[in-house]
């Protein structure tokens, strides 16, 4: 397959359950060798679709790829060239590292001087040296999702399906879990990657947003934060934000108010409208204003603005 | 199917088991258990049953009949009642379970040659018990009737004819010891009970652990999978059944008559039965909790109660009896009994062993088609 190809296809991607579409009409490509982020809050869709991807849901319609092979024609075929970590941790607590990664190349068809290195490889890539025969419930959630990374690409896959790698791991862990991420990619690897964290989905080529079962969007970081909203997004720091908020929302020159911190994110209707006349309007109501000025929107600025709801802090989703 | 990834599984399942201490004890203290347990509880044989007398009469012909009833293995005299309602109250006490009576003018009706009752009383709450003491009774009497006639007879100058009889001989079990007949069903209930219950936690335990989701995003198939985890779950029911046989042998000392490997192919041809049997409730019942209580549920009664191991299933009614294929320990216990008791070998069992391949294969095709690769 040749560089910019497509790896990962997904075409008018429908998935119910029930009376529950859980993935509505779904259409995305991940590039070959890229970083593809599938960003959203819990229940959206994201896990849906990359278990539907990995073979292990059937579609209802539609149409799913891996490396040009229909996945729900030929599963097998499929398995064999990907990894998959699933969201919750699903290794083997009672074997220890090393066995845990020797049953899972066994599976991969991994054998003689290849299983060695491809072993050496993964405790170096693991940072697990030294670690080989502690038993996997003994280490720390960060190493223990290095480790699954470790047995989901034994075989070398094509390309990788991480769900949340990084939910319930230390910042510390998180970044060294990113660099690997991307020392894969660089080597040709296509991984698509599943997050709840905004400062995450700023390391991805392209992102793909899902809401509610639907594509919202599908572009670079960039892009998103420059096209996902109209108006201008304007900075205001001030005492007593509840009351604000409520005084805000009363001008109709503003779309949207959200608290961020300790000030608040406000979209106007229209680019260049006039801010001046909101700091008039608070301080008429006694409410002291310290800064407004207009900002650069942040990724998760353009996720409120298109989806109206802010993200999720990471948990458990289905 | 690929080696390499069977291997891989079995390999993964012996670490596992391994490190499951407390489950392995357990599989290994529970055939010991339950052998001993069954192979004692169970006594279909009847001795030393308590008896209680009233002898009406209280001469030395009467006391001579019930001399022989207190001087057998079969009773046990407790009361020497002298009037009925002591008798009763025994009776109705448990002191006693059968209470036999001497009539007056018992010794001159015997001498006058006319025929006279014994009453025996029989608690009949426990109507085998009571079956067997009225035979036992009967055959007391009976014996003593003949002597009474012989000397009759004699007595009368009249030439001495035998009295007819049957000559039994019992084959297989010469001593008609109900631990030979029963012992060997046991084993065919631990084995049933073991079995499935070694097999029926390993897939629910995947899904409930979360591993079986990584498991089946691999290239791995369901063939190998159960193949994979068959083979060690095998070996410790093996070991078990080999446990079983040797407690049977020389600890309830029933004779093993037949071909050892007869008993082995046998063995293992079930043992692989009930494994599959698990791995079928293991993929169905999705919970280790759900799992282990179904498993149970659908080996222990039924391998008692229908397997023909203690109640004879020709006695049952069809319906009952027709539900006695599905259960393989129908086939094991005919099979067991035969190569303990009758020394028989592969051919005589030949319907048994096709009736256990054909259940055999049908459960392994059926685990193998419910286990499936999603979600």
């Amino acid at each position: 397959m040749s560089i910019g190809a497509n790896s990962v296809e997904v075409e008018d991607l429908v998935k119910r359950f029930g009376s529950f579409t859980a993935v509505n009409h779904v259409t995305f490509q991940a590039r070959t060798g890229e970083v593809f982020g599938f960003l959203g809050p819990n229940g959206s869709g994201k896990s849906t679709t990359i278990r539907i991807l990995c073979g292990l849901l059937q579609p209802t319609s539609g149409l799913a790829r891996v490396s040009g092979i229909d996945v729900a024609k030929n599963p097998e075929v499929v398995r064999k060239n990907i990894g998959y970590m699933s969201q919750k941790f699903s290794l083997y607590n009672d074997l220890t590292v090393v066995e845990n990664l020797r049953f899972f190349a066994g599976l991969y068809g991994v054998e003689g001087d290849r299983l060695k290195q491809r072993i050496a490889w993964a405790l170096r890539m693991a940072n697990l040296e030294g670690r080989e025969s502690s038993r996997t419930a003994t280490l720390p959630g960060g190493w223990k999702q290095r480790l699954a990374l470790g047995c989901a690409v034994m075989h070398q896959p094509s390309v990788v399906f991480l769900d949340e790698p990084t939910s319930g791991v230390d910042p510390l862990s998180r970044r060294q879990f990113w660099e690997l991420i991307h020392q894969m990619s660089g080597e040709g690897v296509t991984v698509f990657v599943t997050t709840h964290y905004m400062d995450e989905a700023e390391y991805c080529n392209r992102l793909a947003l899902m809401y509610r079962g639907k594509l919202v969007a599908f572009a670079t970081p960039s892009e998103l934060k420059r096209t996902s909203m109209k108006g201008d997004l304007i900075l205001l720091e001030c005492e007593s934000l509840g009351r604000a908020i409520q005084l805000i929302r009363e001008i109709d020159e503003v779309r949207e108010a959200a608290v961020f911190g300790n000030a608040l994110h406000l979209v106007m209707k229209e680019s260049s409208a006039p801010i001046a006349p909101l700091r008039v309007h608070l301080e008429a109501h006694g409410i002291h204003v310290t800064r407004l000025e207009k900002i650069r929107p942040s990724l998760e600025d353009a996720f409120v603005a298109l989806t109206g709801h802010a993200p999720e802090p990471a948990a458990e989703s289905a | 199917m690929d080696w390499a990834r069977t291997i891989a599984i079995a390999r993964k399942e012996t670490l596992q088991i391994r490190r499951d201490l407390r489950s392995l004890i357990v599989v290994l203290v529970m055939p010991v258990m339950l052998m001993s347990l069954m192979g004692y509880g169970i006594n279909l044989d009847q001795t030393h049953v308590p008896l209680c007398t009233f002898d009406q009469e209280g001469s030395q012909q009467s006391q001579d009949l019930l001399k022989r009833f207190a001087h057998n293995k079969y009773f046990d005299l407790t009361l020497n009642a002298r009037n009925y309602d002591e008798m009763i109250a025994a009776i109705d006490a448990r002191q006693c379970t059968v209470g036999i009576v001497i009539p007056l003018l018992f010794s001159q009706r015997l001498r006058e040659g006319d025929a006279v009752g014994v009453q025996a009383i029989v608690d009949g709450t426990d109507p085998n018990t009571a079956n067997l003491v009225i035979g036992y009774a009967q055959q007391v009497t009976g014996d003593y009737s003949t002597t009474v006639a012989v000397n009759f007879m004699q007595r009368r100058g009249l030439g001495v004819v035998p009295p007819l009889s049957v000559d039994a001989r019992t084959w297989f079990n010469e001593e008609l010891e109900s631990r030979n007949f029963i012992v060997p069903g046991v084993v065919a209930i631990v084995m049933a009970v073991i079995g499935t219950f070694l097999t029926s936690l390993t897939i629910a335990r995947e899904w409930e652990r979360g591993t079986m989701e990584q498991l089946i995003s691999t290239p791995v198939s369901a063939l190998e999978v159960i193949v994979g985890k068959l083979v060690p779950y095998f070996v410790i029911g093996m070991a078990d059944a080999a446990f079983c046989v040797m407690i049977a042998i020389w600890w309830f000392e029933v004779p093993l008559r037949g071909s050892v490997l007869v008993l082995a192919g046998a063995s293992a041809l079930f043992m692989a039965a009930v494994l599959l049997m698990g791995f079928l409730i293991s993929v169905v019942a999705g919970s280790q909790l759900a799992a282990s209580q179904f498993s149970l549920l659908i080996t222990f009664l039924p391998s008692f109660l229908l397997s023909g191991f203690a109640f004879p299933i020709d006695q049952m009614p069809l319906a009952v009896r027709l539900f006695t294929f599905l259960i393989p320990a129908r086939y094991y216990v005919v099979i067991l009994k035969a190569v303990f008791l009758k020394g028989s070998g592969l051919v005589a069992n030949g319907s048994q062993f096709l009736g256990l391949t054909l259940f055999t294969t049908v459960v392994g095709t059926m685990a193998v088609r419910s286990f499936k690769k999603s979600l």
